[in-house]
């Protein structure tokens, strides 16, 4: 199918629509991973206060 | 109105004293001189002596040398008042802070980007370039340091004290002083090319009346934020 | 009618409403994307001049569309919070930051690739828009690089705040300039994105992209905003309370 050549352009669409997709999900990723570390990092500290009590 | 020096005497009185300090300290002056007419012999060194070559980029050079240079005698804008203590007198003066913000970026201009402009003929006459662009060379220059101590006053007040804020300084200050460096730059190659200036020249004084107008509040509010 | 912006104003109100509209933002998002990106990546025609390289505005619009969204509301959060001391509109602005560099790289890079093939150049100085859009990427830089030099995040969050208006400023001007001094450029004739008049088979994927991109903008800095919340307000009681009441 064409889908792939894009017409001798497949090269530069694809890699634009890839690097989109690529920096989508590392946005994604990276806000999911900061909000679990941050939340870990608070419930840690707090259960630690919690038992030295 | 309470007794006490008027805002004129502490304007003055402000501008005179860093006058003063540069005065005690020559190298404050000179070195960012030096800066500029080094980077300025750089490029032709780098590039090629080729006339038709030099006549290009001289404007570029010039102005981008200017930036530079203003931006090495920046940093100690306010790092010798934080370190002798006199920063906190000065935030805490009747006067307004913007009033004597604005002294101190005149007496920065006077001791750094004036001489920029004075030895200006000199470097564009090294790039070959015709002596009627002088003359617009240094009209630009003077409206273009101007407004890059004025952005500059902002950078340094955001970055007093701060460690390593010298090359901070610099990645604040650079993106927004890149409207001053197109229009400078290009406005003195046009007149090279016998093009017609006036639009450049319009450009680079309503920008400089501009930061005039709000670059003294943004860069006291920022010192205020920074001394706390 | 003071009582619903003042629970607005509130952090843990935020936190958890915040949290409901996420999956939600994303959701309409990612299906607006996906219509708009098969849609025009297989079905839109191919464009007269620039055949199927064009498609690459599906992704490339969007990108800078966003990357002067993200700027703008960095920039009136940061002066709400400056003015009115809202600290929730300081954490607004620290978490558009990362978002809109990220957006400005994709729009850059992108424009970059579809460059090639149009001018024949991974890079033309003499488009005013890949320019001015570079220099907005150093503006976030700049951003974020003074809010991680300064540990206080009070102080942090202010002189970060006096910066992003200062740029806010200079960003119409930015663009104004680079325009210029790239009309005086004798280049190439600058690409119009899509051609002198756009058909709807071409256009609606781009409006569903521009909209699902803007969604999941939304989305992500949701997301952004309330760890921003999270990490400001960890010594505060409702927090204590929020985390030690889940099951360890």
């Amino acid at each position: 199918m064409s889908a792939l050549a894009m017409g001798g352009y497949g090269a530069y669409v694809w890699s634009s629509f890839g690097l989109t997709f690529v920096v989508v999900i590392v946005c994604i990723l990276q806000a999911r991973s900061r909000q679990a570390r941050t939340y870990r990092q608070i419930e840690t500290r707090l259960r630690a206060m919690e038992s030295a009590e | 109105m309470s007794a006490g020096p008027s805002l004129k005497q502490g304007f003055a009185a402000v501008i005179r004293r860093d006058l003063l300090l540069a005065y005690k300290r020559p190298g404050d002056v000179f070195n960012p001189l030096f800066f500029f007419a080094i980077v300025s012999t750089l490029f032709p060194l780098a590039i090629g002596p080729a006339n038709e070559q030099l006549i290009a980029i001289g404007p570029g050079v010039v102005w981008v040398a200017a930036l530079l240079s203003a931006l090495l005698s920046l940093n100690g804008l306010y790092l010798g008042d934080l370190d002798d203590g006199s920063l906190d007198q000065i935030i805490l003066s009747p006067q307004p802070l913007p009033l004597l913000v604005l002294g101190k970026t005149v007496a920065h201009w006077i001791v750094s980007g004036l001489p920029l402009v004075i030895v200006s003929p000199l470097i564009a006459i090294s790039y070959q370039l015709p002596a009627a662009t002088i003359s617009i060379m240094m009209l630009t220059l003077t409206f273009g340091t101007i407004s890059l101590s004025l952005l500059g006053s902002i950078g340094a007040a955001l970055t007093v004290g701060l460690n390593r804020g010298n090359a901070l300084l610099s990645l604040l200050v650079l993106p927004l002083a890149m409207p001053v460096l197109i229009f400078g730059a290009r406005t003195v190659s046009l007149a090279a090319a016998d093009g017609a200036v006036a639009a450049g020249v319009y450009f680079l004084a309503a920008y400089c009346m501009l930061a005039l107008s709000f670059a003294p509040f943004a860069a006291a509010a920022a010192l205020r934020i920074s001394n706390d | 009618m003071w009582t619903f912006f003042h629970k607005l104003a509130s952090p843990p109100h935020i936190y958890r409403i915040a949290a409901k509209f996420v999956p939600w933002f994303a959701g309409l998002g990612l299906a607006l994307i996906a219509y708009g990106t098969i849609a025009g990546l297989f079905f839109a025609p191919a464009d007269y001049q620039q055949k199927d390289a064009f498609r690459i505005i599906y992704v490339h619009v969007p990108a800078a569309y966003l990357s002067m969204l993200a700027y703008s509301i960095m920039a009136i959060s940061a002066g709400i919070g400056l003015i009115w001391r809202m600290k929730l509109a300081h954490a607004v602005a620290a978490a558009a930051a990362p978002l809109g560099a990220w957006f400005t790289f994709l729009a850059l890079a992108t424009g970059s690739i579809w460059g090639r093939p149009m001018w024949g150049t991974w890079w033309e100085w003499g488009d005013p828009r890949l320019t001015s859009e570079l220099i907005m990427l150093f503006l976030y830089i700049g951003y974020m690089a003074l809010r991680s030099a300064i540990d206080d995040i009070g102080k942090a969050d202010k002189a970060s705040a006096v910066l992003a208006l200062v740029g806010a400023v200079n960003v119409p001007i930015i663009h104004f300039s680079v325009e210029w001094w790239s009309s005086l450029h004798q280049g190439p004739t600058l690409i119009r994105e899509g051609g002198p008049a756009i058909e709807t088979a071409m256009l609606y994927p781009l409006l569903a992209n521009i909209l699902g991109f803007t969604f999941l903008f939304g989305a992500l800095l949701l997301m952004r905003v309330r760890t921003e919340v999270l990490q400001r307000e960890r010594r505060s009681r409702w927090v204590r309370n929020m985390i030690l009441e889940e099951p360890a």
